[in-house]
């Protein structure tokens, strides 16, 4: 029996997923950053998919914008010949091969977790399931935490961590401006 | 096999079929319009800018020379420079063409005339149109070319700066009609009365603003930076020749009909035509005539629709071929010092405006930016055809002063 629906979940995930490779594989970083586009297109194709319009236009509008500003600046601040080529190194190759692992078996874990767990009554009572809702009222505050307690201070759990993190990037921004900014030395010609 | 196939055909036909005949319907039109909008911006342009050629070549009011120039893109050869990146080169024009045609899968040409009606389909059009930018940074960069990449990092500057004021200034009629469904939006204008635009100065003015950044979002004159053929030769697409040069203008005035779009749907009243009936509705129920009645009633709807979408591109064109270019640092400060403060203070002003202003008050305001909005469009218009009909008793001053031309009485008569 055919079926449409898994059919085209089957097609965006696999050309996501070889998009995703060309990502990590191509050398050249307006390339690496066309194919990093093409992924998060896909993903939003897998929203629009399950009828989630609205996470897969801001997946869009986000990434897409934000992949283009990671073209100006890459292009802008790292630019010496015409076109720019990454060069690996082994010790880069072995760390992000680690990290990939392990992130990769997490999301194995939570899939185990999920599909070999009781039948989840999901929406009824979020406590008991095993889905991405749980994390996320955890992390608003919502409540229904993997710790949850009736406290209303402790519901802000996993907000604050996720606001620090945010700050964090903003320092890093504001470093990366920081340290390509075009450097004149004292008495210099203008 | 065969089995297999009949089983895909007895579940999914109806489908694949439909979806088929919309992506059909939605390609002919792209290519359709910018047959339509080469042509139109040629006579506009040998119009305002006195031009000789448009008024004279190719057939019947001009129509063959746009077939031609369709033809010679097809057959030209389809270089790719030395230096340029091959991949970003070829790939750049399709990523923009498919930014603009995404477009028109939510845009409702008339009442449940859509691809697919989406609850949130005004949103969706401006994140699909921002990925067309990307397409055009790509061919800037890929290009190898000093003039391309100029112009692809304007173009960037530009959109990441313009999008802001333009998605605020559309937010103003969400605000006021509570929905981003579009074709509900259009529908709850019927009546020029109703129509967002004259809802209240908030909204009159918010439209004025987002046909602005509209104007500078499609890279139209006087926000052409991105081209700036006395600066860049053509900016971003000056490697381009055939059938890709084909599929970025293909895609520039797909958009320029997106935006003119958006702006019918949500300040001028969809495919209304004024009237405080749905035109579906009257003749299916009210004149009795059943699904004949839908069918004819958006048939209309659809006609209006366009029309006044090609109304609005007729203006953009307008105000090409009449402003010069800005430059590119007084482009941005309109953008950063004046429209995104103004856009602002606009988003406020109508909340304020819906929350605390007295229905009266409302509806009052709203009649009378109607009226003088309506009366000043006539009497302009009155102007310009009695104006036109007064034949100069000599020749213009600033026309050419040619001889010998077939067809050209006026300079025959003078020399």
């Amino acid at each position: 029996m055919f079926e449409l629906q898994p059919f085209m979940f089957w097609l965006i995930a696999t050309l996501t997923g070889l998009c995703a490779i060309a990502t990590v594989i191509s050398q050249n970083i307006v390339r690496s950053a066309t194919w990093l586009l093409f992924t998060l297109a896909g993903t939003s194709g897998i929203f629009f998919l399950l009828g989630a319009d609205f996470v897969g236009a801001i997946q869009l509008l986000i990434y897409v914008g934000g992949t283009m500003v990671l073209v100006v600046f890459g292009v802008m601040l790292t630019a010496q010949g015409p076109f720019i080529n990454m060069k690996t190194s082994g010790a880069e190759w072995a760390i992000s091969i680690v990290a990939g692992i392990l992130l990769f078996s997490v999301l194995c874990f939570g899939t185990w977790g999920h599909f070999s767990a009781p039948q989840a009554t999901a929406m009824d009572d979020p406590k008991d399931s095993h889905q991405a809702a749980t994390l996320a009222q955890a992390m608003t505050g919502a409540g229904y935490g993997p710790i949850y307690k009736p406290v209303q201070r402790e519901r802000i759990h996993y907000l604050l961590p996720f606001e620090i993190v945010s700050v964090h990037l903003l320092v890093v921004l504001i470093g990366a401006a920081y340290l390509a900014r075009a450097k004149r030395r004292k008495g210099a010609a203008t | 096999m065969l089995d297999w196939l009949k089983d895909i055909w007895d579940n999914y036909g109806v489908y694949i079929i439909a979806v088929l005949a919309a992506k059909v319907l939605m390609f002919g039109f792209m290519m359709g319009n910018a047959i339509f909008s080469v042509w139109l911006e040629r006579k506009v342009a040998g119009r305002i800018q006195d031009r000789l050629g448009p008024t004279r070549v190719g057939g019947k009011f001009g129509w063959l020379q746009t077939l031609a120039d369709g033809m010679k893109l097809l057959v030209k050869e389809d270089s790719i420079p030395a230096a340029a990146d091959q991949f970003l080169f070829r790939v750049g024009p399709y990523i923009a063409l498919i930014g603009s045609f995404l477009a028109f899968v939510v845009l409702p040409f008339g009442d449940g005339v859509v691809a697919r009606e989406m609850n949130i389909g005004l949103f969706f059009m401006l994140a699909v149109m921002s990925s067309e930018v990307f397409g055009i940074i790509l061919i800037g960069y890929g290009s190898g070319s000093k003039w391309s990449l100029f112009g692809g990092m304007r173009e960037a500057a530009q959109m990441i700066s313009y999008e802001i004021p333009m998605a605020m200034c559309v937010l103003v009629p969400v605000i006021v009609s509570g929905s981003m469904n579009l074709g509900y939006v259009a529908k709850s204008q019927a009546g020029i009365w109703n129509w967002l635009v004259f809802h209240d100065p908030f909204t009159f003015c918010a439209f004025w603003i987002y046909f602005t950044c509209a104007m500078a979002s499609c890279k139209r004159a006087p926000f052409d930076l991105a081209e700036a053929e006395s600066e860049l030769v053509a900016g971003f697409h000056t490697e381009y020749s055939g059938f890709r040069w084909l599929v970025i203008f293909m895609a520039e005035y797909g958009s320029m009909f997106a935006v003119s779009g958006i702006a019918c749907l949500m300040f001028l009243g969809g495919w209304s035509i004024g009237i405080p009936w749905e035109l579906t509705q009257v003749f299916e129920t009210t004149l009795g005539l059943g699904p004949i009645g839908f069918l004819i009633g958006n048939v209309i709807n659809v006609a209006v629709f366009i029309a006044k979408s090609w109304f609005l591109v007729f203006i953009m064109m307008w105000v090409r071929w009449t402003l010069p270019r800005l430059r590119i640092d007084q482009v941005m400060m309109m953008c950063l010092k004046y429209l995104i403060p103004i856009s602002c203070v606009l988003m406020a002003g109508v909340s304020v405006w819906t929350l605390f202003v007295p229905y009266v008050v409302q509806q009052i305001i709203g009649w009378v930016i109607c009226g003088v909005s309506v009366a000043a469009l006539g009497y302009m218009v009155f102007q310009l055809v009695t104006w036109a009909s007064a034949t100069p008793g000599t020749a213009m001053p600033g026309m050419w002063r040619t001889t010998g031309l077939p067809g050209y009485q006026g300079a025959a008569k003078q020399s």
